[in-house]
């Protein structure tokens, strides 16, 4: 560890918080419909799509919206993957992709997931990148936003009986937020070296007299909007560790801001919808810590080095196997924790090959629900529903009936909350277990020992929870996983989503009370800890004994030079 | 029924965005980025005497004692630019340790006694690192120029002037671009 490296994090926080406040603001005004710059694209866009801007929705129609928009989402993917062969852009005469893996990446990229189960430069052509899988990484992203307004909206007022419109909401957030951030990103990225072509491969004739085809394409663009949609599907098999995705420390640097960007300033958004700008600052305190407390021990466990490595006579200047030299340890960890505390999913180095301390923080970070910050979006809501079994222990010691926002927290939000993460953990847990139990799971694993058991956990979180990432070396291109981590992103992404919406349709029903000297302040320190103890006391409880079995076995055995 | 009337904006809302963000920003986004960073967009290509003779961006495999080596690649053939993608060896692996071992003698077979950095004989994530650390180049550099006929000295200061040192001191790391470095040698050479 060193000195630059820790300043390296500062640095991280210090560009994403400062960015947080103003980008917060901008995003309740955008969600408010105060943002009017694009005003006649916007009104064009709801003419030719017959939206009628004034309606507003109930919980019930705006699920049923959110279901609708995504299936037929998906239809579109999974048909542009299978005929990808006949579509135009496609110079290196990619073949369709396989039903089982066009079902399996068309789920991924509906639900904001982005786990990748194919080779993009062989099994992808660019027009499907462009037609199919950047369009979902708008319009996924924007959806999870849109969620996330349907719910703040509920704690804003009482006696509501509808969320909003969720065209409405996903055609704002498009066009006032995610499009002009990308665009500008992306030249920034083009300008780097980050490529924008149509032109196939290229060939090379190398000094050492060899000939190197070198796969390019249209990069830049979808290079931005998967990281600030924390979407985080690689133009290319090895993500942005690549150079063509990711070709410096300061594209290293945006890409990690663009992934935290939104997460946090959303809490922020929500203050101001609230018009109670504490509220919001609390719940980002909450993301702030537990995020750095990731950055901290990932980098912290890279750069101390692989104990085999130093004892086979490497120097002990941390732990390189699947690191850029570009990057080095701190940016490589913050970017992997960065993109594991939100569900972005993107990598700049490779898990499989982290440390086994190193490699629990990601799986952990994932477990605890994506909140630190989060997807965008979708960590807001996630950390409402931390926010509300908060209130509702808090509430449990005093005897009170909680409130959170002025709401009252009662039996029916609670038991849609432990439904939405239950449903979570069974996917988890005993996606993992059964997987295991099979000959195709066993076969899938690329490490043996505790190693491979984490393999097989870190997929099954990765996909219930909407990230993406994996220890890559799992072979995820089977009947098994195709399928089953297909179904696990689906509910991970809409099981959970939809209790959400209801608990939010409820809330809203409510009338908003004034705080009493009973309520319990949820803007102060003493919320954000207990938050931060629920949200590490949920995880923990139920995932520690898998992650004992996978990192924590694997890290003393590791140390007690064990090799597998 | 609710989800039929959801029907018409949601398929609308789908197919402008398709063809919205989908067709028209890439081809037009693609059209801009030609014209105003034609080197950058279509991969940083570096040509000698019209040929393309790599990428900046992209490593290559270089073999003789007359150049600079690159980091292991975990790519099959090395530095196959046609794919990308890391070892996934776990830390713990037995195979991983069977890989380091052998390359780490080459190291010191290569390069004299000393130490062997962890960045050269570890794979990096893409398969197609560019760089290397500059104390790993700083190690090469006596072999190399003794395959060269070159005086170390120059060879030494060639290194160290082609090197990127962190920005204050701390955003990013002390490397250099192997492909760069091999050709300013040959240059040097040529002088």
């Amino acid at each position: 560890m060193t000195l630059g490296g820790w300043l390296y994090i500062v640095l991280v926080f210090a560009l994403v918080l400062g960015a947080a406040f103003p980008l917060g603001r901008y995003i309740a005004a955008i969600l408010e419909g105060r943002v009017t710059w694009a005003r006649p694209v916007e009104v064009a866009v709801y003419r030719l799509a017959g939206v009628d801007e004034k309606r507003a929705m109930r919980w019930q129609d705006y699920a049923i919206a959110m279901l609708l928009l995504s299936f037929i989402h998906f239809l579109l993917l999974y048909a542009i993957l299978r005929l990808q062969y006949y579509l135009p852009f496609n110079p290196l005469h990619i073949q369709g992709m396989a039903p089982r893996l066009a079902f399996n990446t068309a789920v991924s990229f509906t639900t904001n997931t982005n786990w990748q189960a194919y080779a993009p430069e062989q099994q992808v052509s660019y027009g499907a990148q462009m037609l199919g899988l950047t369009v979902h990484n708008f319009i996924s992203a924007a959806a999870g936003i849109a969620a996330a307004a349907a719910v703040m909206r509920a704690f804003c007022a009482g006696g509501l009986s509808t969320l909003g419109n969720l065209y409405v909401d996903i055609t704002r957030v498009t066009l006032y937020l995610l499009l002009p951030v990308c665009i500008i990103a992306a030249v920034y990225l083009v300008w780097s070296g980050v490529p924008m072509t149509f032109a196939g491969n290229a060939t090379a004739h190398t000094l050492s007299g060899a000939v190197q085809s070198i796969a390019r394409g249209p990069v830049a663009l979808q290079e931005a909007i998967k990281e600030f949609g924390t979407n985080g599907g690689g133009f290319f098999n090895a993500n942005a560790a690549h150079p063509f995705e990711n070709p410096t420390i300061w594209t290293n640097l945006l890409e990690t801001w663009l992934t935290l960007a939104i997460g946090f300033a959303l809490p922020i958004a929500f203050g101001h919808m609230l018009k109670d700008k504490a509220q919001g600052r609390a719940l980002m305190a909450a993301m702030a810590i537990i995020l750095a407390l990731g950055c901290a021990g990932a980098y912290a466990a890279e750069a101390a080095g692989n104990p085999l490595q130093i004892q086979a006579g490497a120097t002990a200047n941390g732990n390189w196997e699947g690191k850029e030299m570009r990057f080095g340890i701190p940016a490589s960890t913050t970017f992997d924790v960065a993109a594991t505390g939100t569900s972005c999913g993107a990598v700049d180095s490779f898990i499989d090959s982290y440390t086994p301390l190193g490699g629990a923080v990601p799986l952990f970070l994932m477990q605890l629900g994506e909140v630190a910050p989060g997807g965008v979006g979708s960590g807001l809501y996630t950390i409402i529903v931390f926010a509300l079994f908060s209130v509702f222990v808090a509430g449990l010691m005093v005897g009170r009936t909680p409130e959170y926002l002025g709401k009252k927290v009662q039996a029916k939000e609670v038991k849609l909350a432990m439904l939405a993460v239950l449903v979570l953990t069974g996917f988890i847990l005993g996606g993992t277990a059964l997987s295991l139990l099979t000959a195709s799971g066993l076969g899938s694993l690329a490490n043996a020992g505790p190693h491979g058991f984490s393999e097989m956990l870190y997929g099954w979180t990765s996909a219930t929870e909407n990230n993406g990432s994996a220890m890559a070396g799992l072979s995820a291109d089977t009947d098994l996983l195709d399928y089953g981590l297909g179904a696990a992103m689906l509910f991970g992404r809409f099981a959970f989503m939809i209790p959400i919406l209801a608990i939010a349709g409820s809330l809203a029903a409510k009338p908003k009370l004034p705080p009493s000297p009973g309520t319990f302040p949820t803007n102060g320190p003493l919320f954000v800890f207990l938050l931060i103890g629920v949200i590490i006391i949920l995880g923990g409880l139920q995932f520690l004994p898998a992650d004992t079995l996978g990192p924590l076995a694997e890290q003393f055995l590791l140390q007690a030079g064990k090799t597998f | 029924m609710a989800p039929l009337r959801e029907l018409r904006p949601a398929i609308s809302i789908i197919l402008l965005f398709t063809l919205a963000l989908g067709l028209a920003l890439p081809l037009g986004f693609t059209g801009a980025m030609q014209l105003a960073f034609p080197f950058q967009a279509n991969g940083s290509l570096l040509r000698q005497h019209g040929a393309v003779i790599g990428s900046t961006l992209i490593g290559q495999n270089f073999t003789g004692a007359a150049y600079f080596t690159t980091r292991p690649s975990a790519l099959s053939p090395t530095y196959n630019a046609a794919q990308s993608g890391a070892s996934n060896l776990a830390p713990s692996s037995a195979a991983l340790l069977a890989q380091l071992r052998p390359r780490i003698a080459a190291y010191r077979k290569a390069y004299g006694p000393g130490p062997v950095p962890a960045d050269a004989v570890t794979a990096s994530g893409s398969g197609l690192d560019p760089d290397i650390s500059l104390a790993d180049a700083l190690r090469q550099v006596p072999a190399v120029a003794a395959a060269r006929h070159l005086p170390v000295a120059g060879v030494d200061a060639l290194v160290r002037h082609l090197a990127r040192y962190p920005a204050f001191g701390f955003i990013g790391t002390d490397h250099v671009n192997v492909l760069e470095l091999n050709l300013a040698l040959e240059h040097l050479e040529a002088r």
